[in-house]
């Protein structure tokens, strides 16, 4: 099994990431994900240029205006904010700090994560024990106060978000990683490389990595969520992302005090959150089996059968 | 069982060093306590009497010094914002939120170990495709959103139960059931799961053809077997339920740590920021420890 893997990987590398898409299309509920997620990024990527001026410009008028009401225009449909800003366009702008947080966070504790994972699995029992006593430490404590410890001391920024919580997100990467790690270097095609000379680097790199980084990439896709969610509850609780920048998370906090006269406030942002949040389940759920090798012929066998 | 558990708490203690010594020196940058307890008006002079009088004047080190001395001594110092020792402050708020936690941990895991394990008795029907929906958005939803929207519903709308504050067995509807969703998605996944390979095993063959009923089949025979994973993620959930009770005691107004610790550390406070993270590390390490037996107790091949 171990000696296949290393010889069908540069040949199937063409054909694999179609197959990837039709796998994709065939499990409805995880290509919906898919599909919602990209409108989601795209929002976070574009809307800021295009609506960057609709969603700061207040109109008195429109205070609190209630939604599914197209007379003063689409961006009020969904409502009209405390100081009269369409809500719908302030939903798609608040897309990029949310995103940025999140993407931010995940990608530099992975980064660090799958670092520190692959040293700790490749290296001897000192290093090893030094890094997890390390996590430990960091695993030991509600990760939500830890941050709120942290930013109350650094000051609320998006920088010191993403720095908060990629280090509450790191354990998670590198036990997953060295665990992996652990098991992959006594494979055959491992010690072969060895045995041919190859140096550490390159055979973390070149033979290793390449194992582990499918499990990582599914569990990042989840801790994003995770991410996300923590970063809306520091943004709720203020000592999160600070006006005049916003997230889903300020947005719920911002429509607080209008509970009783304007629920849209609160509820929108939540909603997409939620959306957000569960696109991101589904499709690490799909990606959980898509990426197995050893479980991928259910995803296949459900498609010839359609065939 | 027992080097297992010596090995736990030197871990333990060098983490909650750690933490301590971070914790310590980070609350310190945060500003002059000085400045946002006395008036605006306060001369420099009384600020500097205020400083001398809680010890705030000394180096840095040496502050650290006498509380690292004064802890050893049981002595956590005293709070500045209401002049009273710290850990009983600590220690009233937790009086709140052990039965807040107990009460929701309680819950979830009876609902999650019950439903969770009919929907892998009947995997792939209804039930099972209901229960992944209904723990999918569990999982997926913000807390405090939840809390603001049910407010909304159940306190404003229809006026069932109380907003905020606690007094009376219905002011802690809301706060439980907000505080239930999260883990509960989490763990009845895993019981799920757990169950369904479980249930695979050769031995539930034999209950089966020797004709044992379907219930006593899954919760006398099944579960058992199938509850090591599930106390595993029980422990780490009780851990980030500490999470969520700081957002849903600040909603719901409920006097408990998660509300002391941000009220204390937006006032600095840091006596009894210090002395609520001790405390919180300390009753995590016995919740470890606790679950560690539970595995001893479950699973005979782990005892020795």
């Amino acid at each position: 099994m171990t000696d296949q893997s290393l010889s069908k990987t540069p040949a199937i590398a063409e054909p694999r990431s179609t197959s990837m898409l039709s796998m994709l299309w065939r499990d409805k509920l995880a290509f919906c994900s898919a599909v919602v997620l990209l409108l989601i990024v795209l929002c976070a990527l574009l809307g800021p240029a295009l609506l960057g001026d609709l969603a700061t410009s207040q109109n008195l008028r429109g205070r609190n205006s209630p939604p599914f009401d197209l007379a003063r225009g689409w961006a009020f449909f969904l409502g009209g904010d405390s100081l009269g800003r369409p809500m719908l366009a302030r939903l798609i702008v608040a897309a990029r700090s949310t995103m940025m947080v999140a993407a931010g966070a995940v990608v530099a504790a992975l980064a660090v994560g799958a670092l520190l994972g692959l040293v700790a699995g490749y290296m001897g029992k000192t290093t090893s024990q030094v890094i997890m006593r390390l996590a430990d430490v960091i695993m030991s404590f509600p990760s939500l106060l830890i941050a709120v410890v942290v930013l109350y001391v650094l000051g609320p920024s998006i920088p010191n978000m993403i720095l908060v919580l990629a280090i509450t997100r790191i354990p998670i990467y590198l036990r997953t990683t060295r665990a992996e790690v652990l098991e992959v270097r006594e494979r055959m095609f491992v010690q072969a490389a060895v045995v041919m000379g190859a140096s550490h680097w390159r055979i973390i790199a070149r033979h290793i990595l390449p194992v582990v980084a499918p499990t990582l990439v599914t569990i990042a896709t989840l801790d994003f969520a995770f991410v996300m969610l923590a970063e809306s509850s520091l943004s709720f609780l203020g000592i999160g992302i600070q006006p005049p920048d916003i997230t889903w998370g300020l947005m719920v906090s911002q429509g607080r005090p209008y509970l009783t006269t304007a629920w849209w406030l609160a509820l929108w942002p939540g909603v997409c959150i939620v959306i957000t949040t569960l696109a991101l389940n589904l499709l690490s759920n799909w990606m959980r089996i898509a990426l197995d090798p050893a479980q991928r012929w259910r995803l296949e066998a459900r498609s010839t059968k359609d065939e | 069982m027992t080097k297992l558990i010596g090995q736990r708490v030197i871990a333990s203690l060098l983490s909650l060093l750690g933490l301590m010594i971070l914790v310590f020196f980070l609350s310190r940058l945060t500003g002059d306590p000085a400045v946002l307890f006395l008036p605006i008006d306060a001369t420099e002079e009384m600020k500097s009497q205020f400083r001398t009088l809680h010890g705030l004047d000394l180096p840095l080190f040496e502050q650290f010094g006498r509380y690292v001395w004064d802890l050893a001594h049981l002595d956590f110092g005293e709070s500045l914002r209401k002049a009273r020792p710290a850990i009983d402050i600590v220690l009233e708020a937790y009086a709140w939120t052990l039965p807040l936690a107990g009460i929701t941990m309680g819950l979830v895991v009876v609902a999650a170990v019950i439903l969770g394990s009919l929907a892998a008795f009947n995997v792939g029907g209804f039930f099972d495709r209901l229960v992944s929906i209904v723990s999918l958005i569990g999982a997926s939803a913000p807390d405090f959103w939840i809390a603001i929207v049910a407010i909304v519903l159940f306190s404003i709308n229809l006026g069932w139960l109380p907003t905020s504050g606690v007094g009376t067995p219905w002011h802690w509807i809301l706060p439980v059931s907000v505080l239930f969703i999260r883990p509960f998605g989490l763990i009845v996944q895993v019981v799920r799961g757990s169950m369904l390979s479980a249930l695979s095993a050769a031995y539930v063959k034999t209950a089966r053809a020797k004709g044992v009923k379907n219930l006593p089949l899954i919760f006398v025979h099944t579960l058992r077997n199938a509850m090591l994973p599930v106390i595993t993620v029980i422990g780490d959930q009780a851990a980030a339920l500490l999470n969520g009770a700081v957002i849903v005691e600040t909603i719901f107004g409920f006097p408990g740590i998660g509300k002391l610790m941000i009220d204390s550390i937006l006032q600095r406070d840091f006596n009894v920021v210090l002395a609520a993270i001790m405390v919180t590390a300390i009753a995590i390490f016995i919740m470890n420890v606790l679950i560690d037996l539970a595995y001893g107790l479950l699973d005979p091949r782990i005892r020795h």
